[in-house]
């Protein structure tokens, strides 16, 4: 692939807590349009690393750059292109789901006229259009994890990040939040992905497994099940998180 | 700009949502208002006066009566002897002991002189020390009352006399509540201000709902400005509520210029809110928040001025007051309500106000860090 095609270039990138070391040295590179999974066991280092990434926490050392913007010096611009969904989920459960769409369009700089065809069409998708003037906080979790979702991407972001998303999430609405990442990353937004469903880990084009914050492997799902002589991803987990010494 | 309008927009939501907040902007001035002034007085009254009187004569009689007519005092004990009085105080039923001795009547037409012995119990120190001068003041007084009778006063006194009158200005007949109202509502203001921005942006810290502005573009002056100027709404609500409160039910109508005094709390709200917010950027709970809250406002009240006169602090105690926002706020408060100081007369106290505005809200977009 193309040089400028990749749209997170990571170089050592390493966090330190004081002696603990919660994300050591990963490097890897993510190219546009590209579903990355981001997996490890819990306290593997994936959070931290995805903060590190997102500019929400500042590296101890090494280089990186998310859509060709510096994570020390140009948080700000990182932040202009990038969408994130939390672990926790973070909308504000005390506006509704319009208030919460019209507010964080406007965070972003849409026009007015943006963020009026944009909610139109994101409550048409969703099935919401009887809820839009319900509380979020009274929506149940699979929606508003979705709800979360297509307002993380509501900017246009080059990159979205998603944090766990689908963690308590019934199976079937799980399958629905895959099908709006396919068409995220369809329309050419980048995902990086974290998650402890193998069975999502396979929907990814390349997926990287991190143990006591080391990536240890980098790969796409059918190569690493080969490498590991394993018939599921689920068997190459075992193998690799097996070793880890930390744990939650 | 476009950004604040949506921020302002969401914080409003928000407050009106929360039926508490409501509720505390509109109930809390009232009832503090209405309910404080009329309890916390300053006066000292009910005090309970244990008399051992020896002398049982026409005099000591009509001096009991005299302390007793006065309103100040009450009778709880007469006693036959200074011990068992003293009891009385040991037990906390008595505050003041008076005895009278023996032959008080006689001594005090044959010799012209006598001494009477005052007991002050001083465990409630503002109780004592005001019960006793209150009783010496009295006496005081019947000693004239019978000098008057007994002796003819000679064309020119003996010794140089000087009587003393003074005459209250600003609040003629000393009344208490013109003193504690605008006291007590810029407390209030303070209050409302403080807690509510200081346990906002906490809140959304402890909720998580931070880490998605955080991850926006949004510049961090302009956040601080969305949190700042819902509050700062709020608190002039609740002090014109105030005001209203003030005017209606203890017809204290400023007499300097409204806008003088608005004017003032514009600028004064913003550091106490400024304060607030960079409290809240230093906190992760609410609870946190709350302790270094109430930490600061009980120093802030308690060296405020409204309690206990500034002027007869400590030096060091003077100096803490001069980074007291509170005690600014006081003051205007006074003088504005009180003596009608124009807006140069308040000048000195809006631009000192003004830097801690400043400087606070400096701070706290400083400390606000969206990276960590």
């Amino acid at each position: 692939m193309m040089q400028d095609d990749k749209v997170i270039v990571c170089d050592k990138l390493t966090k330190r807590f004081g002696d603990f070391i919660a994300t050591n040295e990963i490097t890897f590179d993510v190219h546009r349009g590209e579903i990355f999974g981001f997996l490890g066991a819990n306290g593997a280092g994936k959070t931290t690393a995805m903060r590190m990434l997102c500019g929400l926490s500042a590296p101890s050392s090494g280089k990186a750059t998310i859509a060709g913007y510096d994570v020390y010096t140009q948080t700000e611009q990182i932040k202009k292109n990038i969408g994130y969904m939390s672990q926790k989920f973070s909308l504000y459960e005390n506006l509704t789901v319009l208030e919460n769409i019209e507010f964080f369009g406007g965070i972003y700089g849409l026009s007015d006229e943006r963020i009026k065809s944009k909610t139109e069409e994101l409550l048409q998708r969703l099935g919401l259009k009887g809820e839009a003037n319900k509380l979020v906080g009274s929506l149940p979790l699979g929606w508003k994890q979705k709800l979360s979702f297509s307002v993380a991407v509501l900017h246009e972001p080059k990159i979205v990040f998603l944090d766990e998303p689908t963690g308590g999430v019934d199976p079937v609405t799980r399958r629905q939040f895959w099908d709006m990442i396919y068409e995220a990353a369809d329309s050419g937004i980048t995902v990086f992905v974290t998650t402890h469903y193998m069975d999502e880990a396979e929907y990814c084009n390349r997926i990287s497994i991190m143990v006591d914050g080391k990536m240890e492997v980098l790969d796409t799902p059918t190569n690493l099940k080969h490498s590991f002589h394993a018939r599921s991803m689920d068997e190459v987990f075992y193998q690799l998180a097996r070793g880890a010494k930390r744990g939650d | 700009m476009r950004t604040l309008r949506f921020l302002l927009r969401k914080e409003f939501r928000q407050i009106f949502r929360d039926k508490s907040i409501v509720a505390m902007i509109f109930f809390m001035p009232m009832v503090q208002l209405i309910l404080m002034p009329l309890a916390a007085d300053y006066e000292v009254r009910n005090i309970n006066l244990s008399v051992v009187d020896h002398d049982k004569s026409p005099y000591s009689q009509k001096l009991i009566a005299k302390i007793v007519a006065s309103g100040y005092f009450r009778l709880t004990g007469y006693n036959a002897s200074f011990k068992e009085a003293f009891g009385l105080i040991e037990s906390d039923k008595a505050d003041l002991i008076l005895e009278i001795p023996h032959d008080f009547e006689r001594n005090l037409i044959r010799e012209d002189h006598e001494k009477l012995f005052v007991a002050v119990n001083a465990i409630n120190g503002t109780k004592a020390s005001l019960g006793g001068s209150y009783l010496g003041s009295i006496i005081g007084d019947f000693n004239a009352d019978i000098r008057m009778q007994l002796v003819t006063p000679p064309r020119f006194s003996q010794f140089p006399v000087i009587e003393v009158v003074a005459s209250n200005w600003f609040n003629p007949v000393l009344n208490y509540k013109v003193f504690i109202v605008p006291g007590i509502l810029a407390i209030l203001v303070t209050m409302v201000g403080g807690f509510l921005s200081a346990l906002n942006i906490v809140r959304e810290k402890e909720i998580g709902t931070i880490e998605q502005i955080n991850v926006t573009p949004i510049k961090k002056h302009i956040f601080i400005l969305g949190k700042l100027i819902p509050f700062w709404v709020l608190a002039n609500i609740v002090f014109t509520i105030g005001l209203l409160v003030a005017r209606f039910v203890y017809g204290i109508v400023p007499v300097g210029s409204l806008l003088t005094l608005y004017a003032f709390i514009s600028v004064y709200l913003l550091a106490v809110l400024g304060f607030g917010l960079m409290v809240s950027t230093f906190c992760d709970t609410q609870q946190q928040a709350m302790f270094i809250m109430f930490f600061f406002m009980m120093l802030f009240i308690l060296l405020g001025g409204l309690f206990t006169s500034i002027d007869s602090m400590p030096e060091w105690a003077k100096l803490i007051t001069r980074v007291n926002p509170v005690r600014y706020m006081i003051e205007v408060m006074r003088m504005v309500i009180l003596k009608g100081s124009s807006f140069i007369d308040v000048l000195p106290h809006v631009g000192v106000v003004a830097c801690m505005a400043a400087v606070l809200n400096g701070w706290a977009v400083l400390n606000y860090k969206k990276t960590n």
